[in-house]
This record gives C-alpha cells, sequence and structure tokens, in this order.
C-alpha cells in the first residue's frame, strides 16, 4: 500500500508577460498580458511506506512545485495526489500531524529564542504532552548531536546547528512521511555528514518515508537507492540511482600513467581518447567492453599505473541538463 | 478548543521571553506613549479654551473618547500590530507555508502568535483616563451601563481587528501592502475625537466607511451611560459581521496563495 502516490499530476501557473524597464512597465500596467507556464506535466509515480528516495532535477524543472503539491500548499492543476491516505491540499489537521516539510532557505525557528521556546510552541500546536514532548526531545536531540545548542537564541547559532534545530522541530510529532528541500544547502561538509547520517538514521529508526531534494549529489548518493528525476517539469526517470548512472553515463573512465609519452592514435583502438597529458591518459571506454580493452591495454603498452572509476554523477547529470538533451 | 488556550498560553510566554530581551523598548514605549497622550490632551483643550464643546460633548466626555482612543493604541502595540505585520513578511519570504503546514487554524496562528508587552502603558493609562474623565462627567457605574461599556470596547476591537486583518492578509496578492496598514492607523488618529466633531460628510464616512465611530465614539457613549439601544446594537452587528468577513476574507485570499508558487 503506497503511502505516496501522485497520479497524472500536473501544475499550471499563469505568469505575467512583462517587458523589462519602465516602459514595459507602463505598457503592462495598460494592458496585461499572461501566458501559462506548465511547471509540472503528467506527473506519476508512488512511493511505499520507509523507502528513501531522491528527487532530482535542475533548478525550475518542477521538484519544489512538484512538493508544494504533495504536501498540499498548492491545488494540482490537474491529476490526483494522495498522501499518508489523505489528499493533501484539503488540509485536514490528521494529515498535517502525519507529514512535515523541511526547507533548506527558510527557517521555523523563532530567531530571538533558544530553539527550545520554538520545540514548546510547536509541541503545544500539535497537541504532544509535555513529558512525551521533553523524551522526543531528549531522543532526537542526541541523534542530532545537539546539547546546549538548543539553549542558546538561534541567532547565535552556526548555520550547520540551526539546520539541525529546524530538523529537531520539524520531526518534533513524528511524522511519518518527510519532504525535505535541499536540507543540506550551505552547510560545510562535515555538518552536511551529519544531517546525512541522522536522515539515514531517522529513516531506519522510525521506519518513515523521505523524500529528499538536494544539489549535493553526496546526499543522493549516500541516501537514495531509489531516485525520481524531473526534467522540463515531466517524470524522466524513476528507479535505482545505479541503472540511472550507467544509462546516462555507458563509458567507464580508465586512466594510464605510462611509461613515456605516446600520441593520442596510438589509443585509437582501445576507446575515446578525453586527454593526454604528458605521460597520463584518460580514455573513455564502453562498459561492456572494459575488461577486454583494459587486459589489452595493460598487455600492450609499458603501463606504470592504471585505475577505472565512473565519471561523477554530478558531471553526468550537470551535463545533461546543461545540455537540456534527454534522450 | 483545550487545545488553542494551551497554544495561546505559550505562544505569549515564547513571545514575552523573546521581547523581553530588549528590555529598553519599555522605558522608549513609555514615554511615547505618554507624549502622544499629551500631545492629544493639548490638542482637545484648545477646543475647549473659551468653554466652547466639541460636537455636543462636554470636556470630561471628550477625555472619555480619547481614553477609549488610548487604550484601543495600547491594545493595537500589544496584539494587532506585532501579529498583523508579520502577515506581510510571512508572504513575502514564504514562511507561511510552515503556518499552513501546521494542525491548526492559520487565522488564529496569524493573529495570536505574537504578545508584544510594549503596549500595556498605553492600556494602563487609557484605562486610567477614561476612569478618571468618566468620575468627573458623573457617569454612574451601574452594571448594565459596565456591561454594555464592556460589550462595546469588545466590539471596537473585534472590528479593528477585522479591518487590520483583510488589509494586511490583502499581502497575499499585492505582497508590499504595508504602507496600507500605515494609511489605515492614520485614518483611526481620527477616533480621538468623537465621530459628532466632525462636518457631515466625514462624520457619514467615520460611520459607514471606516467606522471610526465604533472604535471610539459609541464605547464612550455606552461608558458614560448615554449610548442608545441600536446604536449598540448597530456596534454588535458590525462587530460580528467584520470578524466574520475577515474569515471568509481570509479562506478566499489562501486559494490565491495555495494556487501560486512562492
Amino acid at each position: 500500500m503506497a503511502i505516496v502516490r501522485a497520479q497524472g499530476l500536473g501544475k499550471t501557473y499563469r505568469v505575467a508577460d512583462k517587458q523589462p524597464g519602465l516602459a514595459g512597465t507602463l505598457r503592462h500596467f495598460v494592458s496585461r498580458r499572461e501566458r501559462t507556464i506548465q511547471a509540472v506535466r503528467d506527473v506519476s509515480f508512488s512511493i511505499e511506506p520507509g523507502e528513501f528516495v531522491g528527487f532530482l532535477g535542475a533548478n525550475g524543472a518542477g521538484k519544489t512545485t512538484t512538493l508544494k503539491m504533495l504536501t498540499g500548499l498548492i491545488h494540482p492543476t490537474s491529476g490526483t495526489v494522495e498522501v499518508a491516505g489523505s489528499v493533501p491540499h484539503r488540509r485536514q489537521a490528521d494529515f498535517l500531524g502525519r507529514i512535515t516539510l523541511v526547507m533548506g532557505q527558510k527557517q521555523q525557528l523563532i530567531w530571538d529564542l533558544p530553539p527550545l521556546d520554538s520545540l514548546r510552541v510547536n509541541a503545544a500546536v500539535y497537541g504532544i504532552e509535555p513529558a512525551e514532548s521533553r523524551r522526543r526531545i531528549a531522543e532526537l536531540a542526541e541523534m542530532l548531536e545537539l546539547g546546549d545548542e538548543l539553549r542558546r537564541p538561534v541567532r547565535k547559532l552556526s548555520l550547520g546547528q540551526r539546520m539541525k534545530a529546524e530538523l529537531l522541530a520539524a520531526l518534533l510529532h513524528r511524522p511519518a512521511v518527510l519532504f525535505l528541500d535541499e536540507p543540506t544547502l550551505g552547510l560545510d561538509v562535515n555538518a552536511q555528514a551529519r544531517v546525512r547520517s541522522f536522515l539515514a538514521d531517522y529513516n531506519r529508526r522510525f521506519g518513515a518515508t523521505v523524500l529528499l531534494t538536494s544539489h549535493y549529489m553526496a546526499d543522493i548518493t549516500a541516501l537514495c537507492p531509489r531516485v525520481l528525476l524531473i526534467h522540463e517539469g515531466r517524470l524522466f526517470y524513476d528507479g535505482s540511482l545505479e541503472t540511472l548512472t550507467q544509462r546516462l553515463a555507458p563509458c567507464r573512465e580508465v586512466r594510464l600513467e605510462l611509461h613515456q609519452p605516446m600520441g593520442a592514435e596510438a589509443f585509437a583502438s582501445y576507446g575515446e581518447v578525453e586527454a593526454i597529458e604528458g605521460r597520463e591518459v584518460r580514455l573513455l571506454i564502453p562498459r561492456e567492453r572494459l575488461t577486454e580493452q583494459v587486459g589489452r591495454l595493460l598487455a600492450d603498452l609499458a603501463v606504470v599505473d592504471l585505475s577505472v572509476s565512473d565519471p561523477p554523477i554530478e558531471d553526468i547529470i550537470g551535463r545533461l541538463f546543461h545540455q537540456g538533451a534527454l534522450a | 478548543m483545550g487545545r488553542y488556550f494551551t497554544t495561546l498560553r505559550v505562544f505569549w510566554i515564547a513571545s514575552l521571553t523573546a521581547e523581553l530581551e530588549y528590555k529598553a523598548n519599555f522605558l522608549i514605549e513609555l514615554v511615547a506613549t505618554a507624549g502622544n497622550l499629551v500631545g492629544s490632551l493639548f490638542v482637545l483643550s484648545l477646543f475647549y479654551g473659551r468653554g466652547q464643546s466639541l460636537g455636543g460633548w462636554s470636556w470630561e466626555a471628550a477625555l472619555v473618547v480619547l481614553g477609549v482612543y488610548t487604550l484601543l493604541e495600547g491594545i493595537t502595540s500589544t496584539l494587532l500590530q506585532p501579529n498583523l505585520s508579520t502577515i506581510v513578511a510571512h508572504v513575502r519570504t514564504g514562511s507561511l507555508d510552515f503556518v499552513l503546514l501546521k494542525p491548526i487554524d492559520s487565522q488564529f496562528w496569524l493573529s495570536a502568535r505574537t504578545f508584544s508587552p510594549w503596549g500595556l502603558p498605553g492600556i494602563v493609562l487609557g484605562a486610567a483616563l477614561i476612569g478618571f474623565a468618566a468620575w468627573k462627567a458623573g457617569a454612574i457605574p451601574a452594571p448594565l451601563t459596565l456591561l454594555a461599556a464592556a460589550l462595546m470596547l469588545i466590539a471596537s476591537l473585534m472590528i479593528l481587528y477585522s479591518l487590520w486583518f483583510v488589509l494586511a492578509a490583502s499581502s497575499i496578492w499585492f505582497v508590499k501592502i504595508w504602507n496600507a496598514t500605515e494609511v489605515l492607523r492614520s485614518v483611526l488618529v481620527a477616533g480621538r475625537f468623537p465621530v459628532s466633531a466632525f462636518p457631515t460628510g466625514l462624520r457619514a464616512f467615520f460611520t459607514f466607511v471606516v467606522p471610526v465611530a465604533f472604535l471610539t465614539t459609541v464605547p464612550a457613549e455606552a461608558i458614560l451611560g448615554q449610548a442608545s439601544g441600536p446604536w449598540l446594537l448597530a456596534g454588535g452587528a458590525v462587530a460580528m459581521a467584520s470578524v466574520a468577513v475577515s474569515r471568509w476574507f481570509w479562506q478566499f485570499a489562501l486559494r490565491f496563495y495555495t494556487s501560486a508558487s512562492s
């Protein structure tokens, strides 16, 4: 029984079509022209309870719009959504108590007060008994490695500490479905790693379902066995990250260090030459011929060192979005 | 319902704690309120300098109006202004999303989230002025008069709240509505004087368009025991209607917010 189900989901916006500058503004004021933008079209997927799903897409691909439809903040123009057994945009109290939304660029903690005061507010709003709320705060604080920070005004916390406190505030009511929009945005590498391990831990411990968007591919590779890829409003891929990599990058990269420099023509029969810098050569070799070609390279040439790697997923997906072409 | 009271208590304790981080504000606000009051008293005294009256109101009765105005100003600074002005910020920064995701009435959250103690001097000074002026004017504190006065004060608050809330809620379309609420506040300054002191055209405007009359004049009449039945009823009806309109308007505005992106 799926806990998140989207069927033929679509959203169109009407936006003002306005020329830049004062003249454009005036003209717009006199005769308003609008055009419709199809932000999301015909997106269908379903997520089982306990799944950890990555949600990928370039800026403006329709990720946030989809998240907002799933959390009930906006109405879909077409299609149906069901989350935790409810229709999100009805915003019934029962539904709201079962989900949470964390946005890396927005915060809900009270700026001038310690996080504990904001937590008290949330506990009251969600109707959590004081004793129970204390128990949950202690548990989550331990998982997040938060201690004294909860007693310091939010404005005096570092970005990483603040984000962890935000997570605590968003999870106090123990939601079954977590929508995380860039939760590691702007954090340094250490803080990112801690947030990441917390999310994995939380997902395991409470069996929560998580849908995560992130610009940091490390978040996705570490956490999400399954990814949804959205491009220009359409669902382009739904499956394992590994298959996506294979599909998008059919070649692997082979780095060679040679005994002495050689010309590019010497490698033509092994694979595509990516770069040659003195004695170092980088080749792209199709996956299915990798073993064979590496064997030949080692046999034929005076190789000092050889390594095989996947091109970084950031590069693959970045290139993909940059080109705008998805075949 | 019980959850709303618990929530309200937690809301106000949290905001009091936050405000007390800035203790000097209290002194500043006290001085500002007292200064304002002295200024209004001076203007009012000019009208009465040569034994004239203002719209048929005696000096003491006019002081009651000023007292009600000061009291309202105090409540405004305590509850209305701090809460309703953040609606605009919520819309602009998109943090309204967090409010909408809470399993609690969003209008309640937006209207009662903060409690700022800085309006308390105004409330105390206003109440003191009302008491003093009503006593000087020879008002008799009969139970029925007190009840009518309390009801009209509550009605006046409800009207003021609804007007302000509707204006703030329209930021969902216009985003920068800050100036409009300031305009509202300046119009309300007219409430310092009895509404009958204004020329007929303005009087109609302050009764039927922006119901300033119901904000200060009608409660003052009730305090002085001069209120007529029809006016009391009208006050109550206007109050109920404006709160109902504000609730309807909020639901209507949300329909637009929730069908757009931010």
